[in-house]
């Protein structure tokens, strides 16, 4: 019985950390992976997400709603910068990382200056269960769901949408969607806003596991950085086996010998992944279907 | 020797002639006398935004020149600070016991760097992984050096005490008749400033020369650098290895400035202020960059007196109106201007074939 236990506690590890991983990850991946663009500011929409989450939940919002204006809030955000700033810098690849670097160092400190060091936070859902010595949050065992279910409503989006099948067309060629009808500028513009309202998702609902903190998108940023490097270009391929792989060598190092060394390995198996496998694992398993 | 000499102006760099070297002239005489002038605080901070012109030259180097984008230089900073760090607490400051501490903190640096430079460049890593794989790495050292609070991290009798970072480590210390010459104050200061010129014009050397021809060729057209024969990894490996040193310069002047360094020199915030500076004045050009570096510098300084949080927002939105409306950089467009306004003046050529000449 012990063992089991002990599995369970490390599985409990393992999908906690797949969870974060998948989530923290998603909205990156589809504006890296359809866009090309590198969106460094993407930590500080989890960070809008929650904060948005925390401040409607204590106006009165039940939670579940709080967290839909956390995600709108941050995909308004998304769009309006869309317009502003990221459009002028498309196919200027070293320009469109600076300008999201310089928008993340705005919002980070804005927020420090506007709302102070931390706001009171919200209390976790749904209390504990208890299994012999360990003691689960029943709200964190759920995140692995949301994060399956919402891969899953992005896999039905892309495949079974006109939008999917029109940005999936823009991937593939933008000049030729174009020609044949695609408003490639409007799906750029709604791929974005779409990237930072599951940013803003990803804050929502971490926002009552956490203190929502100015600086909190560099806790996800790092992360969400390796999953997408280790999953390419394809997200509906890459981005689940990745954060599976990373979650596991995450979850062994940190039970063996802490947290601090568990983030060091996810960073030293980017650099290995980068070298090795430099599209990631979807451009791998896309190479290895077309037989080359 | 003159052969050099006439490297220092050439087409890869802004400002040449010899208005702009008097002009260098007057201002070096200027900065070396000011010691005499102004109070010590004055010249210590001064010190500090010469520390600075360190790393970002190197990134210039690389970036703006070679056009390889390292989001980590701070691994080296802080490999370099930490390395000055425990040699120089170990050994002490007798002898030239603290010489041979800076010179270990430049050779680490710069062994760290071929080894990741050879896996890079000779592993195909191009664009953007090779900026993942310097910030995963300095975010590792920094990950790394926050967690070695406990007694356990000792090397030799140097604690590398965690989160709150090194400290009192001896400056440098040349013995001298009676009593040693110690380097604070205005000898730091004279110090920092001949290393800076030394390393800029060495610079300027070195990017009109050959070399730097083909590291620009390279920028523009990877591929077709190498259809031409040049071995372009090679290349990229030692105009790495030398921005990587000069970053690890800068952390070892840094450490040697404040005698302390911490986790957070590496982090993600301290390793974007480098970006910010040269991208701001402009980084395919050595002398924008030496300003940009300097004029943010006390900038950040003169705006944080509210708290650094001031500053840093300052510091992006300059970096956003750079990107959007001076892609080149601040200082790079406005000198372009300027010159072709006045060529046009003078009639003596068409401004468009000036400035494109000169680009």
């Amino acid at each position: 019985m012990t063992y089991l236990i002990q599995a369970y506690a490390f599985f409990y590890q393992f999908a906690d950390a797949f969870a974060f991983l998948v989530l923290s990850g998603l909205g990156l991946a589809i504006i890296f992976g359809m866009m090309g663009v590198i969106n460094l500011a993407h930590g500080e929409f989890i960070m809008c997400g929650a904060y948005v989450t925390v401040l409607s939940a204590r106006a009165g919002l039940p939670l579940p709603f709080a967290m839909v204006a956390g995600t709108l809030a941050a995909g308004l955000v998304g769009l309006i910068l869309e317009l502003l700033i990221v459009r002028r810098l498309y196919n200027r690849l070293y320009d469109s990382i600076v300008a999201t670097w310089a928008l993340s160092l705005i919002a980070t400190q804005g927020m420090l200056i506007v709302a102070g060091p931390s706001i009171e936070g919200l209390k976790t859902p749904f209390g504990s269960f208890e299994m012999g010595e360990y003691s689960f949050s029943v709200y964190r065992a759920l995140l692995p769901l949301v994060a399956l279910l919402l891969l899953a409503a992005l896999y039905w989006l892309f495949v079974r949408t006109r939008f999917g099948v029109h940005s999936r067309a823009t991937i593939e060629d933008a000049d030729m969607a174009r020609a044949l009808g695609a408003n490639t500028g409007r799906i750029y513009s709604y791929t974005f806003g779409l990237g930072a309202a599951l940013a803003g998702l990803t804050g929502a609902l971490y926002a009552p596991t956490m203190t929502a903190v100015p600086m909190m998108g560099q806790a996800f940023i790092v992360q969400s950085f390796v999953t997408v490097v280790v999953s390419g270009a394809d997200v509906m391929l890459g981005l689940a086996p990745a954060a599976a792989v990373l979650a596991f060598i995450q979850s062994l190092l940190t039970k063996s010998y802490g947290q601090l060394i568990g983030q060091i390995g996810l960073l030293l198996t980017v650099i290995v992944v980068v070298r090795v496998l430099p599209k990631g694992i979807s451009g791998w398993a896309l190479q290895r279907s077309a037989g080359r | 020797m003159r052969r050099w000499l006439t490297l220092l102006d050439g087409p890869q760099t802004l400002g040449r002639g010899p208005a702009f070297w008097a002009a260098f002239v007057l201002l070096i005489l200027f900065a070396a006398l000011l010691p005499a002038f102004v109070d010590p605080f004055a010249i210590t901070n001064l010190t500090y935004f010469l520390v600075w012109v360190f790393i970002s030259l190197g990134l210039s180097l690389i970036w703006g020149y070679a056009g390889i984008l390292s989001f980590g230089q701070t691994a080296f900073f802080g490999l370099a600070g930490y390395t000055y760090g425990v040699i120089s607490i170990n050994l002490g400051d007798a002898g030239l016991w603290t010489w041979f501490a800076l010179a270990v903190s430049l050779v680490l640096p710069a062994m760290l760097a071929v080894v990741i430079g050879y896996f890079m460049f000779y592993g195909g890593v191009r664009d953007v992984f090779v900026g993942i794989v310097t910030l995963s790495i300095t975010l590792v050292f920094e990950t790394f050096m926050a967690q070695t609070a406990g007694p356990e991290w000792t090397i030799g009798t140097a604690r590398l005490n965690g989160f709150n970072g090194m400290a009192n480590m001896p400056p440098l210390t040349l013995p001298w008749d009676e009593s040693p010459l110690i380097f604070d104050g205005p000898a730091l200061f004279w110090l920092v400033l001949g290393l800076a010129i030394l390393v800029y014009l060495g610079l300027r050397i070195m990017v009109n020369s050959r070399f730097g021809n083909v590291l620009v060729a390279i920028r523009e057209n990877p591929d077709r650098a190498e259809m031409l024969g040049y071995n372009i990894r090679m290349y990229q490996l030692v105009v790495f290895v030398i921005g990587s040193v000069l970053a690890g310069m800068s952390g070892v002047l840094y450490t040697l400035w404040g005698s302390y360094i911490t986790p957070s020199s590496m982090g993600l915030t301290a390793a974007a202020l480098p970006i910010v500076w040269v991208a701001a004045g402009g980084r395919k050009d050595l002398t924008a960059t030496l300003f940009a570096t300097l004029l943010l510098l006390w900038l950040s300084q003169q705006l944080a007196v509210k708290g650094s949080q001031y500053a840093l927002i300052w510091m992006g939105v300059i970096l956003l109106v750079v990107v959007l409306f001076a892609p080149e950089g601040l200082f790079v467009t406005v000198w372009k201007r300027l010159r072709g306004r006045i060529l046009s003046r003078q009639g003596t050529a068409t401004p468009k074939a000036a400035s494109s000449s000169s680009a």
